[in-house]
């Protein structure tokens, strides 16, 4: 999976569970400063990301994705572990 | 210069008129106050049969679903992080706050309410406001839903919005947050007399003068098959299943439980000063609260309501009103065969048989921890309209009610004060009194 439909998919599940428009979903955006994404959201975010892209978000890793880039990099890694 | 309780105008020292500036609701019979207000005139019944296949076995197989989806009126995302129940109570809560003319923090421009160039809309000190809204079990719904992902899917996979959408106080802490509201953020729960509890201690807060602005109110949504199973084994439910619009039929002889319903009634209560002062019109005055426990059984009420009584008479002294001003009570009647017989009792032993009762349960179902609420709503609507609800479905009131309860049409008198009665499980008794203004 590309980072583009990466993002793409974090985009859709940002849209159902916190109302994030996807044209915000961009890589430099924080999750909590930009988008306005709660801590609850966040847990809500992880577990949405493991379902759709088929990866574990450990909470200590949870903790360091702060930004749109982090979590499709940690994503794009943790699919090509898998 | 204070108006006092007993409408003389005082000094200082003593306690202020406490009116009503907003009202808002969700029910079975409609998705606000007025077409609420429409359908108890109208005697319409919201009860409809279950049809979903997971009530198929269960002994009552009907309810009193609300009229319009509150995820038809909230924002989808907002919608998504509350319980039914905090839903809700921040759809009627909203309605309230513009119907007493204030400004959402958040919703309405700087114009007021309707946005910018909308008809005004004032401010209250966020240290000022608070908000009391009570439940039954407001918050089962999630904790029955989640029990059954943990179930299925595991721990992983239970939601981090759990707590705050499963605990009693969220519906209260919902309004509180969504208005802005930093003076205090209470619950009450006292089963079915939650609602009426909420206005109750709304009422004090103002007296004492802990806040000059309180949100108060009730809401509950548990249709679901666990409570439905559970009400059913005390039988405290109706069974009249396919006749679901003749099931609730407080007082009469056929009566056979209550049908489970679901909604939210808010009102706004501050200082008759402050309402006069900004030029607000309010419904009516919220003249006093009787509280009272029976001490008597956790769930069956006194047979002889002693409990009851005395709360409608400490109401009635709370007013300072006297016996023959109480021309109406809005009957807390739930449809069960000793509650009802009971209630009027203790509506004879404190009152006489002089007033004009309704029982509006016999349209809306039982609302549990909104009941007290929406109720009052209808008591403080027939108080300032002169008209008093007709009770459905009372065919053939049933011996030891003897008690002149509308039957059929409406009934037009002049109701210069009235009471509404509330009462719960674990033996909570409250009645509240409005009068005129």
């Amino acid at each position: 999976m590309s980072s583009d439909d990466i993002r793409t998919g974090l985009a859709a599940i940002l849209e159902e569970v916190a109302g994030v428009l996807p044209a915000d979903v961009t890589p430099d955006k924080s999750f909590t400063d930009d988008l306005d994404v709660d801590s609850l959201s966040m847990v809500e975010i992880a577990l949405a990301a493991e379902e759709k892209f088929g990866v574990k978000i450990p909470d200590d890793e949870l903790a360091n994705l702060k930004t749109v880039g982090d979590a499709v990099s940690y994503i794009e890694k943790a699919q090509a572990v898998a | 210069m204070t108006v006092g309780f007993d409408g003389t105008t005082t000094g200082a020292g003593r306690r202020p008129d406490v009116v009503v500036t907003g009202m808002g609701a969700t029910t079975p019979l409609g998705g606000d106050v007025a077409s609420t207000w429409t359908g108890l005139l109208e005697g319409r019944s919201g009860v409809t049969k279950l049809d979903a296949e997971w009530a198929a076995e269960l002994p009552a197989r009907l309810a009193a679903r609300l009229a319009v989806e509150p995820t038809h009126v909230l924002d989808r995302v907002e919608a998504r992080r509350l319980d039914r129940g905090e839903q809700v109570a921040l759809v009627a809560a909203r309605q309230a706050w513009a119907d007493a003319g204030f400004r959402h923090p958040r919703l309405d421009g700087p114009g007021g309410p309707g946005g910018p160039g909308g008809p005004g809309g004032d401010t209250v000190d966020p240290e000022r406001l608070a908000v009391v809204i009570g439940t039954g079990i407001s918050g089962a719904l999630t904790m029955l839903g989640q029990q059954d992902v943990l179930r299925e899917r595991g721990h992983r996979r239970v939601s981090p919005l759990t707590v705050p959408m499963l605990m009693p106080n969220g519906p209260a802490a919902t309004v509180g947050l969504d208005l802005g509201a930093k003076a205090a953020v209470r619950a009450t729960v006292s089963a079915c007399a939650s609602g009426a509890d909420a206005i109750a201690l709304g009422l004090d807060m103002i007296r004492a003068g802990s806040a000059d602005v309180v949100v108060v109110g009730g809401a509950e949504a548990c249709i679901h098959p666990l409570p439905i199973a559970a009400f059913g084994q005390m039988r405290a439910l109706s069974t009249r299943n396919d006749e679901p619009q003749s099931a609730s039929r407080p007082f009469d002889k056929q009566r056979d439980g209550f049908v489970l319903a679901e909604g939210a009634g808010v009102l706004v209560l501050e200082r008759a000063q402050d309402a006069a002062a900004r030029g607000a019109r309010p419904y009516a005055v919220l003249a006093g609260a009787g509280i009272t426990a029976d001490g008597y059984h956790i769930t069956a009420p006194d047979p002889e309501g002693t409990g009851a009584a005395r709360a409608i008479i400490a109401a009635i002294r709370d007013a300072g009103l006297s016996i023959q001003d109480v021309v109406h009570v809005n009957a807390h009647a739930t449809s069960t065969a000793v509650g009802d017989l009971a209630e009027a009792k203790a509506i004879r032993a404190a009152l006489g048989e002089h007033p004009v009762v309704t029982a509006p349960k016999s349209m809306l179902g039982h609302l549990i921890g909104a009941a007290g609420a929406v109720e009052t709503i209808a008591t403080i609507l027939a108080v300032r309209d002169d008209v008093i609800p007709a009770t459905r479905n009372l065919d053939d009131p049933d011996q030891g009610i003897e008690m002149d309860v509308v039957r059929m049409t409406p009934r037009h008198v002049t109701v210069p004060a009235a009471v509404n009665d509330a009462f719960g499980f674990g033996g909570h008794n409250v009645a509240l009194a409005v009068r005129k203004l």
